[in-house]
């Protein structure tokens, strides 16, 4: 075991970890974070997405040890500082982006991601950016309406 | 998974050195090594991660044409190499989706040679040099066979050089659940001829399709291929598709790529 420190949702943390430990343990076992879900653990359905240094990587697929160092952010950073929910975490609450909710912090994720990559995206373009993302509801069409309303656009009434 | 002791260095020499310890192994994005590690189907004592040597980072012009540095992830060779060599560029932007891309290098694809990855049909297509810490290999010398390669124990993959084709484009059939290719087809024309490789398809990993390659350095168009067949006898037959259903969707994917380029 040796000590890892990153920065996570703007915090400097640091906690031991093996040479094993995978991002997604680290956050969830060794700092306590456990809104970051593994769901397949072999990188197929993203619901551990986490941004790293600002990119959205898998986090089940990243040795902690690996990211020593690095900017981390979480579903936990992405509240506003008041408390009350992101403009995406919001997005998905008004247009039920979510049935079960296991996937949802990693669609979250990813969608901040391609907003801030492309902050106006066509259907299509949202679709094929959450192609690693797995919703095991089916739920896409109301998460791909929750994502266009987080960029500004108007979707189609319920 | 096993546990293992991870080492980080900061230079090619350092990972050298560090990669000659019993039971080594290096570690580039990882996409591919740590689902492997979790099967157990590898047990490294040793880990050496690639990805803090700056000198294996970024994407530049350079004698040869388009430099990649091997731990550069394919989402940033995917913008970087768009201006430069656009069919390069695309392929990259197609692998796996947007958070595996930011984590997978085109040096740990390229040393993996997975039969159905894509970055190793490019790299013989274009007649690319893979260097590694101890020399330049050719690409014709360099791909062995399924997850087979010219690279010898303790030896890795620092950067790729791309000659950039007069025309080029890679055209893939995705297999939705993997997105990894069914089969694609990376179809690259210089001023002495066309390079035509394929992955996805044959049991021998990727291979360049020579009959193509004759026809279309005499006429570069898909009508070209109209006489041709593919030899069904090596390719891979799954529940996805037949071995001869593969052969036959690496001709019309050459056609489709040449077409594009």
């Amino acid at each position: 075991m040796t000590k890892i420190s990153m920065t996570v949702n703007g915090k400097s943390v640091s906690a031991e970890a093996e040479g094993r430990t995978l991002l997604s343990g680290f956050l969830r076992e060794g700092l306590g974070l456990t809104g970051t879900h593994v769901g397949c653990d072999t990188s197929q359905c993203g619901a551990c997405v986490v941004h790293v240094n600002g990119k959205p990587v898998k986090s089940c697929t990243v040795f902690a040890h690996d990211v020593a160092g690095a900017n981390v952010t979480t579903i936990e950073g992405m509240a506003n500082a008041d408390g009350s929910l992101g403009v995406v975490q919001q997005a998905f609450q008004d247009h039920h982006g979510l049935q079960c909710g296991f996937c949802t912090p990693g669609m979250v994720m990813s969608s901040a991601a391609l907003l801030a990559e492309n902050p106006k995206p066509t259907e299509t373009e949202v679709r094929e950016y959450l192609e690693g993302n797995i919703c095991r509801c089916t739920g896409y069409h109301n998460i791909v309406k929750a994502v266009l309303a987080a960029s500004g656009q108007s979707v189609a009434a319920e | 998974m096993y546990n293992f002791e991870f080492v980080k260095p900061a230079s090619i020499a350092e990972a050298t050195a560090a990669l000659e310890s019993d039971g080594a192994q290096a570690l580039s994005g990882g996409q591919t090594l740590l689902p492997t590690m979790k099967q157990r189907l590898a047990a490294p004592d040793v880990l050496v991660s690639l990805t803090g040597i700056a000198e294996m980072q970024g994407v530049c012009l350079g004698d040869v044409g388009l430099h990649i540095g091997a731990a550069t992830p394919h989402a940033v060779v995917a913008r970087e190499a768009a201006a430069h060599y656009p069919a390069l560029a695309k392929l990259a932007g197609g692998i796996g989706d947007p958070a595996v891309r930011n984590r997978g290098t085109i040096g740990g694809s390229v040393a993996n040679n997975d039969p159905a990855a894509c970055y190793p049909s490019a790299v013989l297509a274009s007649g690319a040099t893979v260097v590694t810490n101890r020399r330049r290999i050719a690409a014709d010398d360099y791909f062995q066979g399924l997850f087979t390669t010219a690279l010898e124990e303790g030896e890795f993959i620092t950067q790729v050089l791309f000659p950039i084709p007069q025309k080029a484009a890679y055209v893939k059939f995705n297999q939705p659940a993997s997105r990894f290719a069914l089969a694609a087809v990376f179809v690259a024309k210089f001023a002495d001829g066309v390079r035509v490789a394929v992955t996805g398809a044959s049991n021998g990993g990727v291979f360049r399709w020579a009959e193509a390659e004759a026809a279309l350095s005499a006429n570069f168009s898909a009508d070209a291929l109209a006489g041709l067949s593919v030899d069904a006898d090596d390719m891979i037959s799954d529940l996805h598709g037949t071995a001869a259903y593969r052969a036959n969707l690496v001709k019309v994917l050459t056609g489709r790529a040449v077409s594009a380029a």
